[in-house]
């Protein structure tokens, strides 16, 4: 990936994270270009979560992480917060809150401001972006399907128009069908020159959503490129991993 | 000195040691979790949903718990020091042991540890649950302090509704005393009230409110932070519970010891 200072939204330098004695990564270096939809694939266990983790300052780490060129460290990553819309793998909505609520969350509570009444209007016109109807507003997360959950989270990441997205295997645990129209959701969502991230070990939703694929084994890169040329690539770890998932 | 004799005098003194270590960080872990905890709760954004929500669920609903315990609990008293005070010919004193009893002692130890039960316990496994399945992860991306809107109200309220809790534990208690005295024991229900109050001082009420200003922030500090510190799925979350009990009623024993030393020597 060939990219210039200007372009760059997210940059990580020389990343290192151990657990205990295992080796994470070592010295990992990505950058991500404005406006481009990254997928980071690999099988599980290594280290694909964990780097998302590092990203978000979800868990310590050694070597540098920039956003738009600003040093994130421990206290200074509120514009990333605020900027940024996360899906996790499980949903991660919260029990004790409505849709309408876990929806309009980072609205109520991070400094926005926003009315009862707007943050009902504004759930709305997130459950329809996610192909909801406006009928679950006032469902709670237990009373919603696996792929319902995943839908709210996502209008959820998206409710303040972030740059940057980040999702953690998105389709995990999900049938066939739901994945689909969840890739379908989360393309149309990346393609208005919003910066993302995507975790997933799943070559078709890769390939479906990604521009640029970095292929990840225990925590080294092995292969790197355009997504067009993945499945012509002749790296042989990547060909067996792409074979073994057809 | 044979292998084994050799890595017993070995092993033991490193255990000790080890376990010493782990005791002596835990309390700094926890002092600085507290520490932070407040320093995040007077600093805005203030969440006052959070609060009120927090008022009801462990102020309000804690309330039927400590009634039935401290009525109960001040009949079996009156029975017992009457039963006492026959020998001793003291029968007279059981208003006033009763009553002063009940406000030095049992009334913050009792509605703690009924508290602790309920709200201590209710608190680690929310807060564990949400650990786990990454909620207190997604409360960190939406730009909101885990720690602020989490664990600062907790603490707060907790620390807030003990005393509240215990001055109507105290009463309820002292009542079901009255009661029993009156009703069963045969004692004159207007002596009874005069030598209650009589023998009442200052220093028994505040140092009953101080007792359970402690209590209450020991709770739900135990709550939340073992909540907080879970991992490894339902396994972490009954863990975190149970520890969150076990050393909540612990600390809050050996804490009413030090304050009692403190507040009436």
């Amino acid at each position: 990936m060939d990219i210039n200072n200007n372009n760059k939204e997210l940059e990580i330098i020389n990343l290192s994270k151990k657990y205990g004695n295992k080796v994470i990564f070592n010295n990992l270096n990505i950058q991500i270009p404005k406006g481009k939809s990254i997928g980071i694939m690999g099988p599980s266990g290594t280290g694909k979560s964990v780097l998302l983790k590092c990203i978000l300052g979800l868990t310590d780490y050694e070597g540098k992480i920039l956003y738009k060129g600003t040093l994130l460290d421990k206290r200074n990553r509120k514009d990333l917060y605020n900027q940024s819309g996360m899906l996790f793998q499980n949903g991660a909505l919260f029990d004790s809150l409505n849709v309408w609520q876990n929806i309009t969350f980072k609205l109520i509570n991070a400094g926005f401001f926003y009315s009862t009444v707007n943050c009902l209007l504004v759930a709305k016109k997130m459950l329809n972006q996610v192909e909801l109807g406006d009928d679950i507003l006032q469902n709670m997360p237990s009373e919603l399907s696996g792929g319902m959950q995943k839908r709210v989270a996502l209008a959820r990441a998206i409710v303040n128009s972030p740059n940057i997205l980040f999702f953690d295997e998105p389709t995990t645990g999900l049938d066939p069908l739901t994945a689909k129209s969840i890739n379908n959701l989360i393309f149309k969502l990346t393609k208005n020159n919003v910066t993302s991230l995507i975790i997933s070990h799943d070559p078709i939703s890769i390939q479906k959503i990604c521009d640029e694929v970095i292929f990840l084994i225990d925590g080294i890169i092995e292969w790197q490129g355009n997504i067009k040329e993945m499945s012509a690539s002749k790296h042989k770890m990547l060909k067996d991993y792409l074979n073994s998932k057809n | 000195m044979n292998k084994n004799k050799q890595n017993f005098y070995y092993l033991f003194p490193t255990l000790i040691g080890k376990n010493i270590i782990i005791f002596i960080t835990s309390i700094g872990n926890i002092t600085s979790f507290l520490i932070y905890a407040l320093y995040k709760a007077v600093i805005p954004p203030f969440y006052i949903k959070e609060y009120v929500k927090q008022i009801y669920i462990i102020g309000w609903a804690s309330l039927p718990v400590v009634a039935l315990t401290a009525f109960f609990t001040g009949g079996a008293l009156a029975l017992q020091i009457y039963s006492g005070g026959t020998r001793l010919n003291a029968e007279s004193a059981v208003p006033s042991i009763v009553a002063i009893g009940f406000l030095r002692e049992l009334g913050p130890v009792l509605c703690g540890l009924m508290v602790a039960g309920r709200v201590s316990s209710a608190i680690a496994a929310e807060l564990a649950t949400m650990k786990v399945t990454e909620q207190i992860d997604a409360l960190t991306t939406l730009a909101t302090d885990p720690i602020k809107f989490l664990v600062s109200p907790r603490i707060v309220i907790t620390t807030i509704s003990l005393p509240i809790l215990t001055t109507i534990g105290n009463i309820i208690g002292i009542f079901g005393g009255y009661l029993i005295s009156v009703e069963r024991l045969g004692f004159n229900p207007i002596l009874y009230i005069e030598s209650s109050i009589k023998y009442i001082e200052f220093s028994d009420i505040y140092s009953s409110l101080i007792k359970a200003a402690a209590f209450g922030m020991i709770i739900s500090t135990m709550g939340c932070y073992f909540g907080f510190r879970a991992s490894r799925g339902a396994l972490g979350v009954g863990k975190a519970t149970t520890d969150s009990v076990v050393f909540s009623s612990i600390l809050i024993l050996a804490f009413n010891y030090f304050l009692t030393e403190l507040l009436f020597r």
